[in-house]
This record gives C-alpha cells, sequence and structure tokens, in this order.
C-alpha cells in the first residue's frame, strides 16, 4: 500500500511535470535501457513489499483493535502463551523464500546493466567532475565540452548507445539523469564505467548526487539527446577551433592578457588553461556556471564581473574587471558559435 | 499499586525505609558536586538521557532551519555555506549525541535494576565514558566558536556526517571545522566503547542470585548485542579518525587521492561503522519494545528463545552489509550482489521479531496507556522502514534512488518512526520509576497523537521528492523541476513534530515537579525493576532479590501460575 501510495503519488507529480517542462527527472518515466530495466524491476520489488506491507500492517492494526482491553473487563490476565516452534518456524521460513526470490530478480539485473557488452557502434566519451562543474571528452572526436553533454539517440534499426568513462580531478562527484540510468560516481584516482542508449531525442536533465562542497546543488547537468543529424552537425562544429572575427578581436586580446586564460581553454587561441571549463564553443550552450544561469548577455557580464553573485562560493574569482573590459570580453564569448 | 503488599525480597518496605535519610537538607552546591562526581549507575543514565534531550532540542533545531530553507525554490534563508553545516551538523548531533547517549542512558539506568544487582560492573568506567561522551558533544559544537583557525576559513564542519574524503583533506577543507568533527568522534568514540565493554561485562557478571543468561529480561539481551556492535563497529570509526588526522597533519596519504589515496578506503571505513550503527541503536529500540508490548498486552514475550536467536543472528548479519552504502561508487557486479544478498538476509530476523511482538499482542488485554501507543507506533513504522530497506538493497533500484531523498526518508523512518518512537515509549514506562511521578496521561495523548501526525506528513511525503530526482544535501533548488509543493507539505510535518516535542519536554518539567506519585509498580509490571522504590535508593535493593523465572514479579503476583513450569514443559 505504501509502495503504490508512493509510486501512484509519483506517477501523478510527474505527469504534472512533464505537462509544464522538460525538466522531468523522475526514475519512473524511464527513456533509456538501463533505465527501464530498473523501472521495471522496481515494480516488481515494489509488489512484493507493498503485498508485504497489506499482509504484516493488516495483522498489526488487527491485532492492535481485537484485542484492546475493553471497558467492562473483569482484570483477570489473558492465558499466557510462551510460543510455538511450528508457527516460529512457519514465519521464518516465508521471509526465506521471499528473499530468495528478490534476491536472484536482482543478481540477475545487476549482471545485466553493468556487464553489458559494449557494441562497435558505441560512442565512447569520458566525464571528470570538477567542483562545481562538468568536463565532457570525446577522444576519438578530439572534442572537450562542459556541462551540457550531446549524445546521440540510440534505435533499434541504429543502436548507437554511449559509454562513459567516469573520474574525478577533486572530490567525490555522482552523475545522475534519473531518465536515462542509474547514478554513477565519479570518484578520484579511479575510472567507473556508465552507459546509456537513450530512445528519444530532447534534453534530460540531473544533477550531482554526492556532496562535493559549497555548489553541490548548482552542478546541474544536461544531456542533449540528438538525432544522427543533429549530432554530426555538432560534432563538427565542435571540432572547429574558436570563431575568430575582427569585431571581436579586443575582447579576445583582454581575454588572453587577463588571468582567464590561466583557467580556460580556446581552441585557436593562447588559452590553454585546465581548470575551468573549455570554452571554446561556449555560445552554443545554453546555461552558464553549469546550470546555474541562463547564458544570456545580461547573466554572462555579471557572471564575469562578480560570479559569486550568481554562485556564490564557486571556485571563479571576481577578476575586479572594468565595466568596458567585462563588456568586451563578453561580447567575444558570445561569438564562439 | 499492588506492588506494595508483595514480599519482594529485599523489596518495598524494607527500601523504603532506608530511602528517606537520602542527601536532605544539601545546599545546592553539594547536590551538584554529588552528580559531577558520581559513579550511580542511575545518576549516570539520567544525565545521558537529559544531555541527549537538550541536543535533540538543538538538533531539532537543525532540522527546522534545514526546513525552513527548502519551504520555497531558490530560497535565501540562508546561505550554501550555513546550509551545509547545518545538516552536517544536524546528522552528527542526531547520531552521536543523540541517540547514542540516549540508549546508553536508558540501558545505564535498567540494566542494573533489571538484573537485580547494585551497580554497573565498572562504575568508574561508566563515570568516565560519560564524561568523554559529553565533551565530544562540547568539542563538536565548540567548532563554531573555534573552527575558524589560522586560515580564517569554515566554522562548523561542512562535509556531511560521512565527510567522504578527499573533500576532508586539508586542500578542500581549510580552517580547522573538520578537526573537530574527527577530535569530537574520537572522544565520544571512547566512552562509547567503555559504555560497550561495562554492559556486557554487567550482564555476564553481575547477574543476581537465580538470574541465569536466559532469564535476562531481552532489554539485557539486546544490550549486550549492541554493545558487541559497538566494540566491532565504533574502533573501525575511531581508527578513520585517526587516519584523517594523520592525513591532515602529518602528511600521511591514506585517503589523500591527490598523493594516490583512496577515496574508497574512506568510504569503507565509514560504513564498516556506520551500518551497524543503525543496528547499534536500533536494538536498544527493540529493547524498549520487548518490555513495554508484553507489559500493555498483560502477556508474556512470545518466543523468547527465538527472539535472543534473531536478535543474535541480527548482530553478526549486520557485520557484512556495510557495501550496500556503496552501490554507486563503482564495485564490482559480484561484490554488489553479495551486498544485496547479505543485506536482504536481515530481514528475515526482522521478520521474526515483528511476527513475535504480533503473536504477544494476540490474545492479549492490550491497555493504550502512552507507552503502549508509542510502541505500536514502532511497529507500524518499523515495517515501513523495513520494506523500504529492502526496497534499497536491490542494487538496480539503488543506482536510482541513492543519496536521493528516498533514502532521506527511509533512515528517518527508521531513526525517528522506530527509534525515537521507542524511545518515547521508554520514556513514558519507565519515567515514573526514575522519578516517582507519573507523566500526564492528556499530555502524553497529545504528544503522541501530534508526533505520529506530523512525522507520517514529514516523512511519508519524503519519499516522492527522492522518486522524482531530488539529491539529498542541496541547499536549494530551481522553482521548475515539480518539488516545490512536495517539500513544503514535508517541512510543515517537521514543524507539528517540533510541537510535539515541545509537549514532550514541558510534560517532563511539569511531571517532575507536580506529577500524580507513581508507587513502585503503577504498571503492573514483572521485571525486576518494579520491585524496589520509586526512585531507587542509592544502593537499588536492600535485600540482593533472587530471579526464579524470566518474570520475578508474576511469580509472586501469581504464586499459583508460575512461569518457569510453563516453559520446562
Amino acid at each position: 500500500m505504501l509502495s503504490a501510495a508512493v509510486a501512484l503519488a509519483a506517477a501523478g507529480a510527474q505527469r504534472a511535470v512533464a505537462l509544464t517542462s522538460n525538466t522531468n527527472t523522475s526514475i519512473f518515466s524511464p527513456e533509456s535501457t538501463p533505465s527501464r530495466s530498473i523501472y521495471e524491476l522496481s515494480l516488481f520489488v515494489l509488489a512484493v513489499t507493498g503485498g508485504i506491507f497489506v499482509v504484516v500492517g493488516g495483522l498489526i492494526v488487527y491485532a492492535a483493535v481485537r484485542f484492546r482491553e475493553r471497558p467492562d473487563d473483569d482484570g483477570s490476565e489473558p492465558p499466557q502463551i510462551f510460543g510455538s516452534n511450528q508457527i516460529e518456524l512457519s514465519w521464518t521460513i516465508i521471509p526465506v523464500l521471499i528473499v530468495v526470490v528478490l534476491f536472484l530478480a536482482t543478481a540477475r539485473m545487476i549482471f545485466a546493466i553493468q556487464d553489458a557488452p559494449k557494441p562497435a557502434a558505441a560512442l565512447e566519451m569520458s566525464a571528470i567532475g570538477h567542483q562545481f562543474w562538468w568536463e565532457f571528452r570525446y577522444p576519438a572526436l578530439h572534442i572537450t565540452t562542459a556541462n551540457e553533454l550531446h549524445i546521440p539517440v540510440s534505435t533499434d534499426a541504429d543502436p548507437r548507445p554511449t559509454f562513459m568513462k567516469l573520474t574525478s580531478a577533486d572530490v567525490i562527484h555522482s552523475f545522475w539523469v534519473p531518465r536515462l540510468a542509474g547514478k554513477v560516481d565519479l570518484v578520484p584516482n579511479r575510472i567507473n564505467e556508465l552507459w546509456m542508449d537513450p530512445h528519444t531525442p530532447g534534453l534530460y536533465v540531473g544533477q550531482c548526487a554526492q556532496f562535493c562542497g559549497v555548489e553541490h546543488a548548482k552542478m546541474l547537468l544536461r544531456v542533449y539527446v540528438d538525432t544522427p543529424e543533429q549530432f554530426a552537425a555538432w560534432v563538427k562544429q565542435e571540432q572547429q577551433p574558436g570563431a575568430q572575427s575582427p569585431a571581436s578581436a579586443a575582447g579576445r586580446r583582454e581575454f588572453e592578457s587577463q588571468a582567464c586564460m590561466n583557467c580556460h581553454a580556446i581552441a585557436g587561441t593562447a588559452a590553454h588553461g585546465q581548470f575551468g571549463p573549455d570554452l571554446t564553443h561556449f555560445a552554443s550552450r545554453k546555461t552558464l556556471a553549469s546550470g546555474a544561469a541562463d547564458n544570456t548577455t545580461e547573466n554572462l557580464e555579471r557572471w564575469i564581473e562578480d560570479p559569486d553573485s550568481i554562485k556564490p562560493g564557486s571556485l571563479m574569482p571576481s577578476m575586479h574587471l572594468t565595466p568596458d573590459q567585462v563588456r568586451e570580453i563578453t561580447a567575444y564569448l558570445n561569438t564562439l558559435q | 499499586m499492588a506492588g506494595g503488599s508483595i514480599p519482594v525480597p529485599g523489596g518495598l518496605g524494607s527500601a523504603a525505609d532506608v530511602a528517606a535519610t537520602e542527601a536532605d537538607g544539601a545546599t545546592w552546591l553539594e547536590h551538584l558536586h554529588s552528580w559531577v562526581v558520581t559513579v550511580d549507575h542511575k545518576k549516570l543514565g539520567v544525565m545521558y538521557v537529559l544531555y541527549a534531550l537538550l541536543f535533540l532540542v538543538v538538533g531539532g533545531i537543525e532540522a527546522l532551519i534545514i526546513r525552513i530553507q527548502l519551504f520555497f525554490p531558490d530560497n535565501h534563508f540562508v546561505s550554501a555555506e550555513t546550509f551545509n553545516r547545518v545538516f552536517t551538523m544536524h546528522g552528527t548531533t542526531m547520531i552521536f549525541f543523540v541517540a547514542m547517549p540516549i540508549v546508553f542512558g536508558f540501558g545505564n539506568y535498567l540494566m542494573p535494576l533489571m538484573l537485580g544487582v547494585r551497580d554497573m560492573a565498572f562504575p568508574r568506567l561508566n563515570a568516565f565514558s560519560f564524561w568523554m561522551s559529553a565533551f565530544g558533544g562540547l568539542l563538536l559544537y565548540y567548532s563554531f566558536i573555534g573552527g575558524v583557525g589560522l586560515q580564517g576559513a569554515g566554522s562548523a564542519p561542512d562535509v556531511g556526517w560521512w565527510a567522504y574524503a578527499p573533500l576532508t583533506s586539508r586542500a578542500f577543507s581549510r580552517g580547522h571545522s573538520t578537526d573537530y568533527w574527527a577530535l569530537a568522534l574520537i572522544v565520544s568514540g571512547f566512552g562509547s566503547i567503555g559504555a560497550a565493554i561495562n554492559f556486557i561485562a554487567t550482564a555476564f557478571c553481575m547477574r543476581c542470585k537465580g538470574m541465569t543468561l536466559f532469564r535476562m529480561p531481552l532489554f539485557v539481551w539486546l544490550y549486550v548485542v549492541s554493545s558487541g556492535l559497538v566494540l566491532v563497529a565504533v574502533s573501525p570509526l575511531t581508527a578513520a579518525q585517526v587516519m584523517l588526522t594523520i592525513d591532515r597533519y602529518l602528511g600521511g596519504h591514506f585517503f589523500d587521492t591527490q598523493a594516490g589515496g583512496s577515496a574508497v578506503v574512506w568510504a569503507h571505513f565509514f560504513w564498516i561503522f556506520g551500518h551497524p550503527e543503525v543496528y547499534v541503536l536500533v536494538l536498544p529500540a527493540f529493547a524498549i519494545i520487548n518490555e513495554v508490548v508484553p507489559v500493555f498486552s498483560r502477556k508474556a514475550i512470545f518466543g523468547y528463545p527465538a527472539m535472543v536467536a534473531a536478535s543474535v543472528g541480527i548482530g553478526f548479519v549486520s557485520l557484512g552489509v556495510w557495501a550496500h552504502h556503496m552501490f554507486t561508487i563503482g564495485m564490482t557486479s559480484i561484490s554488489n550482489a553479495f551486498f544485496v544478498l547479505s543485506t536482504m538476509l536481515v530481514g528475515i530476523p526482522t521478520g521474526i521479531k515483528i511476527f513475535n511482538w504480533i503473536a504477544t499482542m494476540w490474545g492479549g488485554k492490550i491497555r493504550y496507556r502512552t507507552p503502549m501507543l508509542f510502541a505500536v507506533g514502532f511497529l507500524v513504522q518499523f515495517l515501513i522502514a523495513g520494506l523500504t530497506g529492502i526496497i534499497l538493497s536491490v542494487a538496480p533500484f539503488n543506482w536510482q534512488l541513492h543519496n536521493s531523498y528516498f533514502v532521506i526518508a527511509h533512515f528517518h523512518y527508521v531513526i525517528v518512526g522506530a527509534i525515537l518512537f521507542a524511545i518515547f515509549s521508554g520514556i513514558y514506562y519507565w519515567f515514573p520509576k526514575v522519578t516517582g511521578r507519573m507523566l500526564d496521561e492528556r499530555l502524553g495523548k497529545w504528544n503522541f497523537w501530534l508526533f505520529v501526525i506530523g512525522f507520517h506528513v514529514c516523512f511519508d511525503v519524503m519519499h516522492i521528492p527522492g522518486v522524482l530526482g531530488m539529491p539529498r544535501s542541496i541547499y536549494t533548488y530551481e522553482a521548475d523541476r515539480g518539488w516545490t509543493g512536495l517539500n513544503q507539505i514535508v517541512s510543515v510535518g517537521a514543524i507539528i513534530q517540533g510541537i510535539a516535542i515541545a509537549i514532550l519536554v514541558y510534560n517532563m518539567i511539569h511531571s517532575a515537579l507536580k506529577g500524580q506519585e507513581a508507587g513502585p509498580d503503577p504498571w503492573d509490571a514483572w521485571t525486576l525493576e518494579w520491585a524496589t522504590n520509586s526512585p531507587p535508593p542509592p544502593y537499588n535493593f536492600a535485600i540482593e532479590p533472587v530471579a526464579r523465572s524470566r518474570r520475578p514479579l508474576w511469580d509472586l503476583k501469581h504464586p499459583n501460575d508460575p512461569d518457569e513450569p510453563l516453559e520446562e514443559g
């Protein structure tokens, strides 16, 4: 009953969310094989535990009500019963059988998901956790980007699952996009793996699920599942060096002469920093500061001027630039499609 | 009540005569001194419980700060830094400075009385353990003042109560806040280990005449198992804290990943402590329920040997389940499957316990005084907590639910819905023994019903944002995530629980001063603590009592129907 109620309420709330926005993160609306397998297993587990709840909860309530002391009681003590081996044996054996069934169903699913073979067509990439943003690398495609992950859709006709290696540059983080896969931690000095094969193009959101410091709550995650054409176009665009134009040359000079380049990289310029997100195609991203704000000119100027005003505790310092410098750098970054 | 006329050996009449001469006319300073230097298990037990209740209020206020902050999306009631400190302090306080001392307090006060002896096996170790635990709490809270340190960073610890490496290393946690956290746990850990040694020694070496091991009240058995777990589980935590301190100050690299250390090793150390810790706390809750349910159902406990076996079984199995907290950290599929199985196995002895409690109520005449109300609340909520535990043990399902609000709801169901309900049941049950006065029954019913309503409004609903993808430890969330309404309901439930606890505190103060006189045996109970005065004299029993069965007072009240022949037959 409890689990059924949770499932129902969750389904209701999820429908309300799905109607209004694309920020649905319900684990009960899976869009990928691992998350769907987990969902199906979870229905079985909820049914079993719901059944146990109804039976045992019913017994507790029945005993509590049926055997209450009545007002007309004569005050004598009820018969004293000290136990019964047969009865106790029966309520030992039944739980043992339930445990065996649940364990076998669970073990089967662990191996099916965790040890799934990697097909030749799989996209291989890696995710690196940072305080408080995500770095994504596609070694075979020579792409490095941040915070907004692009992966191809995977259909029965054209299976193209994404296999991700995960590690961290600083503390433990956890990669969780509930509709695509269960979460996997990003642990420094260690490489974990995760795979997903989203069936429907679109945006899927998630966020860091392991407390990682001050701005853990604003370490948001956006996964764009692209059609094959969109993905090919995105790859082609990402492989270009940062856009250059005479109009933004002043901003670029500013970027290269300030401390910006110590932390950020823009391909095709002198900026090769590794501590912050790669900005080569920054203007193509919808959000900045790992989803903390929409990527608009106004927000970007505020962010460069004083990062703490958007994400207090972010590791990007305020460089105390003049308003002109901020405007020029913003104009330059806005050209980096 | 009826107790006065019962010829208990060493019991009421004689004890009452001698007790009258105690400490009359002492100044308040002499009173204070007598509490500070005491080695009396009863005074130490009372101090443990009062100390824990004080921290319960502090930790409760921290919980309310968390709930106010999450009431609105993008709320700025507190800053991100403050929120992280508050939830770290809330968790650490509630586990180490509320739950642990309160169960030790119950054990300290009751175990010698139930065994019919004068004190614990090692009274001085007992006092030492209490003061170590107490200083641990003070040390933790001193971090608000002293945690700034030379670099001027941080005050209270802000690394989560699990304090995963390498967030605790000097690179990521500057100042001294993490040091206060580690030292507080080392110091209180020594206190816990001392208390556990004392409980085990008392149960095995300090029983009155006729009190064989299998005549001990189940309460004592559960404290023996719980104490055994403390010895095995708190030691690795203390070791880990020492290693952490070596990392931070002596250039060690146990958990320092930047120098090749392992973050996963910390997680193992922490959960080798952390999971048995749940059983360290829940077994004493079982202990209380094992006393309350039979007395208020007017029946002997059903299946005493099975209950002992199940308790010992839970103790052993619980030592092999810790990595179910780490299903997402990247263990192999074989390891994951192992910890799924071991975790599910805990369900079997736990199920036996629930069935035996139901069977104890079955055919009884249940008296719904406040202790029994809390006990029935415990049964229902512990059942649900156990079932969501089974849900979380399913590793693939756990990959989704881990570190979400579903987990928060689950373990608050265990710690509040089960453990705290049992402790409140115990407070209402034994308060008359400790103070000589009954807690007010009308306030008790208000306390129970408000708490049960607040609890379910808060923690039933809290499962849902977890299913909808809300992770734990976030200081705020965006308005478009669909979590707002649910969080507001949860916060309202938290406030109702706060009111219920305020009623309990008022009831305890009011009743201690003006409550109805209890007499030695107000509940018509059967274990030896009810054979002496309320409150018991410093020496407990003027003459050592003799136990001829598991329920010595039942035998005395029903000389024609004593316990033992039935059991032996």
